[in-house]
């Protein structure tokens, strides 16, 4: 291996590894709060929310996100509204803030499915329990509901967050310059294809399992209560 | 009218764009077939964890599963343009880089992410079967190959249905990566007709509904073989 290519590849490629993991972060932080709200809105009793929440997730899971970046990104930067609007430009203009976007958004609707799942598993019993001791809707979803919920959802959710970071390489086809960018262009300035693809992928790799560590840890300390 | 719809009608789009969902479905199946193969064939070396080749089948699920999608389909295009080249221009062909050519190597590409993902699925529908039944067809005296195919083969794949529903919904979605490398497929066609009319936004909404009917039939699909491959019970 030509160590004169890794001096030259390692750093491009970690200035792109800080990139993607503003990317993964920001679109998780808006993605997961988006999730479990259309999660409760797909358990409500309301008929329109209900549906509301469930065509969303079935327009999201059930095309590309290659599509949805590139339909945000290229499609509503075309709609002049949309560029005379300030606010609205500010988030479709700019490679980045489009990609944290459209995976946000992505993210959103697998969440919504994930936290469903969870939320579904609780017994009746007990929120009924918390309904009877007089706790309000909202006590009662933060202390009785939630945390029961994600518990049981989180090692369904940590595979989510793995497919986030992985999302975040399409960002590099709108020309934000992530570890998949860089990759790209490295490959194409030295074809040394393997070395990059090593480097890249050992990169995400190590992501993959900090994110998958921490996932466990935490549902180790949530279900600390369990016999070992 | 500013979205383009008469662009898109007038310029014959249409038919490119359901040319490219044929090519997208036409890669989706291949891929998908490939992928089952390497599936069973790396779920049954987990599942009996055959020393040596267990290793290198968990090197690569977790390296393809680890590592994003379009990193891999850039390693695959670009090491063999290098090579497919050199073998032509040994041969005195210029520019063969042709679609067949992209397309097998799509393929290539989609099936090795496929497969990796169905390996865990079959793994994790061999691990379903209860082991007394498999013990039992031993106690019988039945011999080894015929309790793969009567006893194993048939609950594997029953149990395995749901878990290739969802390899192929990402598979269908997997082949719109391969668009950035140049294969005409149902993005591609998007994407060029977005470039040359000027009119990106219908372009997408239009591949983005075909997707999703790509998606929701097959889902009919499989809730029907679903259905067949139930076990019959009595009411």
């Amino acid at each position: 291996m030509d160590f004169e290519l890794v001096f030259l590849a390692v750093p491009t490629l970690a200035k792109g590894l800080w990139l993607t993991a503003i990317l993964t972060i920001t679109s998780v932080a808006i993605g997961f709060n988006l999730g479990l709200a259309l999660a409760v809105m797909r358990l409500s009793k309301n008929r329109a929310m209900s549906s509301f929440a469930k065509s969303y997730s079935t327009v999201f899971r059930g095309t590309p996100l290659l599509v949805q970046l590139f339909l945000f990104y290229y499609g509503l930067g075309q709609l002049s509204f949309v560029r005379d609007n300030p606010v609205l430009w500010w988030v479709v203009g700019d490679g980045a803030h489009c990609a944290v976007m459209a995976l946000a958004l992505n993210t959103a609707a697998y969440t919504s499915e994930i936290l469903r799942g969870g939320l579904m598993s609780i017994p009746a019993g007990l929120v009924e329990a918390a309904q009877a001791c007089g706790m309000s809707q909202l006590l009662r979803f933060r202390r009785i509901t939630f945390p029961l919920a994600i518990r049981q959802a989180l090692p369904a959710y940590g595979n989510e967050l793995v497919l986030v970071v992985k999302g975040t390489s399409l960002a590099s086809t709108i020309t934000v310059l992530e570890i998949t960018g860089h990759a790209k262009r490295l490959m194409s300035q030295t074809y040394a294809i393997l070395e990059i693809f090593a480097i890249a992928g050992v990169l995400y790799l190590l992501i993959n399992l900090l994110l998958i560590t921490l996932v466990r840890l935490l549902e180790a300390r949530l279900t600390r209560y369990l016999p070992r | 009218m500013e979205l383009g719809l008469w662009q898109v009608w007038e310029g014959g789009w249409i038919s490119a764009i359901l040319r490219g969902a044929a090519i997208t479905i036409a890669l989706g199946m291949a891929s998908m077939a490939f992928g089952a193969v390497i599936g069973v064939g790396c779920g049954l070396i987990k599942w009996a964890r055959i020393f040596p080749l267990t290793l290198a089948v968990d090197f690569y699920t977790s390296v393809v599963r680890g590592v994003p999608e379009l990193l891999i389909i850039y390693l695959l295009f670009f090491s063999s343009v290098e090579f497919v080249a050199r073998v032509a221009a040994a041969f005195g062909y210029e520019g063969l880089a042709g679609n067949g050519y992209a397309f097998t190597i799509a393929v290539v590409a989609i099936a090795a992410i496929s497969g990796a993902y169905s390996t865990e699925v079959v793994r994790g529908a061999l691990a379903a079967i209860p082991s007394g039944h498999i013990e039992a067809a031993r106690a019988l005296g039945i011999p080894g190959r015929r309790i793969f195919r009567r006893i194993i083969a048939p609950q594997m794949l029953r149990i395995a249905v749901p878990g290739m529903n969802n390899v192929w919904q990402t598979t269908i979605k997997d082949t719109a990566l391969v668009s950035v490398v140049g294969l005409q497929e149902l993005m591609r066609a998007a994407f060029v007709g977005a470039g040359s009319t000027r009119h990106p936004f219908i372009f997408y909404f239009i591949a983005a509904l075909v997707y999703l009917a790509i998606t929701l039939v097959s889902q009919g699909g499989f809730d029907w073989i679903e259905r067949i491959l139930r076990p019959r019970t009595r009411k």
